[in-house]
C-alpha cells in the first residue's frame, strides 16, 4: 500500500511513503518538479493544475494513492527552454505571464483544451480557463496568448503536447521526438 | 490517516462493513479540502478510486443508469445524457471548473449532501432513484428521501451509493429549465440553483416539476405550486400566484453567499420564466 506506481511525463515512477500525501507535494518534493505551484490549496485557483490521463485536475486535492497506474503530466513536459511549446512561445510574445505563479496551470489547462480540439473564441477559452485564477489579473493577455498558440499550431499542423497522437491535428505532426525532461 | 483501498466493489463493501466509520472517498474534491484543513486527522478513508464498477452510463428502454463514480465531466458530455436528460448534463456542466468536474463524481456529490449540490434539482425533477448497496444487499432510495438535512443523508452504516437510476419520459416535456445563480460562472457555490420541467396539453398545465437548491437545508420540490398548477391555464395571474407561493416552499437564509430576499427573488424569476409563454426551455 505504501508504494504508488504511476507515470510522470511519460516516465514510470514509484512513490513510497504516506498514501495520503498530496499529489502536489509528491511532484514538488519527491520528484522535484517545481513547475507545479501551490496557490489556494483547496481546489479553487488552479495553480497546481496538472494533467491526469490527459485531463486537467488540481494536484492539491488529489491524494497520491489515487493516481496508482495513471499518467500525470506537468508543465515540465510541455516544452524546454530551447524548444518551447507553442503555448509557451505565445505566452512570452503576448505577455501572458506576469508574476508567473498561475502560468504552469494556465498552460496545462490551455494545452488540454487545445488538444481536445476546443474552440478558440474568447468565451470558449475563458470557460476552459475558468478554474485558473491570475491574481495579476492578466486575463486578456492570457486569452490572447492561447488564441495565438492555436494559430501557431494550426497552419503547420504541429502537435499540441506530449501525448496528442490521437488528435487529427497531430496526425500531420512532423514528430518532434520525445520531449520529456523529467 | 489510514487509507483502505479496495480493488473492487465487493471488497469495498466488506471493508466498509468492517470499518463503518471510514469516510468513503470518490474524486476527493470535497474530502481533500477537509483533509488539507486538518479536519480529518486520525480518520480512516475508504478510497474508491480503484473500482472499475459504478463507472458506467447505460440507457435502458425505460431508464438510465449512471454509476456513482462517473465524473461530472463524463456525464455532461455523454450523448445520451445530453439528449434525454439535458438538465442533468447542464447541472453537471455547472459544477466547479473543469479541474473539479474531471474528479468530482455524481455519487460523491450526493453523499456529501450539501444544500448547494448542483446536480440535485435536476435529479429531483427527473425523480431519480439512488441505488444504495451494502455487504447485506441493496435498495433504492427515491431522491426526495436521500437527504436528511445539511450534509446528512439517510444512508445506513455500511451503505455506499452505487449509482442512480433515472426514469425516462414517454412524452418529453414542452419546456425545461436549469439555472445556477452564483457570483461568477466558474467555481462558484450556488446562491440558488433550479431545475424545472413543464408538460402542457391543450393550453393547460399537465404537469410541472420544479426543484430548488441552496434555498433550504436540502433540495426542495415546489410541491404546492406543482399541485396548484395542475390543469390550469398559464394566465398572467396564475403565474404570479405561483411565484407568490414560492415563499411557502423554501426557506432561504442570509449567509455569506447571498440574502434571503435575493434568493427568493431569483427563484421567482426562474419560475416565472419557465411558466411564461413565449419562453422556450
Amino acid at each position: 500500500m505504501n508504494k504508488v506506481s504511476f507515470t510522470v511525463n511519460g516516465k514510470k515512477r514509484d512513490y513510497r511513503g504516506e498514501p495520503f500525501k498530496r499529489l502536489l507535494d509528491v511532484l514538488r518534493e519527491d520528484f522535484r518538479l517545481t513547475g507545479v505551484k501551490e496557490g489556494c490549496g483547496e481546489g479553487e485557483c488552479g495553480a497546481c493544475t496538472v494533467l491526469l490521463d490527459g485531463k486537467p485536475v488540481n494536484a492539491c486535492i488529489i491524494a497520491v494513492c489515487q493516481v496508482q497506474g495513471r499518467a500525470v503530466e506537468t508543465v515540465e513536459s510541455l516544452g524546454t527552454p530551447t524548444r518551447l511549446h507553442a503555448l509557451q512561445k505565445a505566452f512570452l510574445e503576448e505577455g501572458g505571464a506576469q508574476c508567473g505563479i498561475c502560468t504552469p496551470g494556465m498552460l496545462l489547462a490551455a494545452a488540454a483544451h487545445l488538444r481536445e480540439g476546443g474552440k478558440t473564441d474568447e468565451d470558449s477559452i475563458r470557460a476552459a480557463l475558468g478554474g485558473n485564477l491570475c491574481r495579476c489579473t492578466g486575463y486578456q493577455h492570457i486569452v490572447r496568448s492561447v488564441q495565438k498558440a492555436a494559430e501557431l499550431l494550426r497552419p503547420r499542423g504541429r502537435d499540441c503536447g506530449a501525448r496528442a497522437a490521437k488528435s487529427p491535428r497531430s496526425a500531420r505532426s512532423s514528430g518532434r521526438g520525445k520531449r520529456d525532461r523529467s | 490517516m489510514r487509507v483502505l483501498r479496495p480493488m473492487n466493489a465487493e471488497e469495498a463493501l466488506t471493508l466498509y462493513a468492517e470499518h463503518p466509520s471510514a469516510l468513503p472517498m470518490a474524486g476527493g474534491t470535497d474530502l481533500m479540502v477537509a483533509f488539507n484543513g486538518g479536519r480529518l486527522n486520525g480518520r480512516e478513508v475508504l478510497d474508491l478510486s480503484a473500482l472499475k464498477e459504478w463507472t458506467d452510463i447505460e440507457f435502458l428502454p425505460d431508464r438510465a443508469r449512471i454509476g456513482a463514480l462517473c465524473t461530472h465531466a463524463r456525464i455532461e458530455s455523454h450523448p445520451g445524457v445530453l439528449k434525454r436528460l439535458p438538465l442533468l448534463a447542464q447541472a453537471c456542466a455547472s459544477v466547479g471548473a473543469i479541474q473539479i468536474r474531471n474528479r468530482g463524481t455524481l455519487g460523491g456529490n450526493l453523499a456529501n449532501a450539501s444544500p448547494a449540490g448542483d446536480s440535485f434539482p435536476a435529479l429531483a425533477v427527473y425523480e431519480a432513484q439512488v441505488v444504495a448497496v451494502s455487504a447485506q444487499g441493496g435498495r433504492t432510495i427515491p431522491i426526495r428521501e436521500l437527504f436528511a438535512g445539511v450534509k446528512k443523508t439517510t444512508l445506513q452504516p455500511g451503505e455506499l451509493i452505487a449509482g442512480v437510476e433515472v426514469p425516462l419520459f414517454k412524452r418529453e416535456p414542452q419546456r425545461a429549465v436549469f439555472r445556477k445563480v452564483g457570483s461568477r460562472r466558474a467555481q462558484t457555490i450556488s446562491k440558488a440553483v433550479a431545475a424545472g420541467l413543464l408538460w402542457v396539453r391543450a393550453g393547460k398545465v399537465e404537469e410541472l416539476r420544479f426543484a430548488l437548491g441552496s434555498v433550504a437545508p436540502t433540495v426542495r420540490r415546489a410541491a404546492k405550486i406543482e399541485e396548484f398548477l395542475r390543469g390550469r391555464a398559464l394566465s398572467e395571474s396564475v403565474v404570479e400566484q405561483s411565484c407568490a407561493m414560492l415563499e411557502e416552499e423554501i426557506s432561504p437564509i442570509d449567509d455569506v453567499r447571498s440574502t434571503r430576499a435575493y434568493r427568493l427573488g431569483v427563484c421567482r424569476g426562474i419560475l416565472r420564466a419557465l411558466l411564461s409563454s413565449g419562453q422556450k426551455g
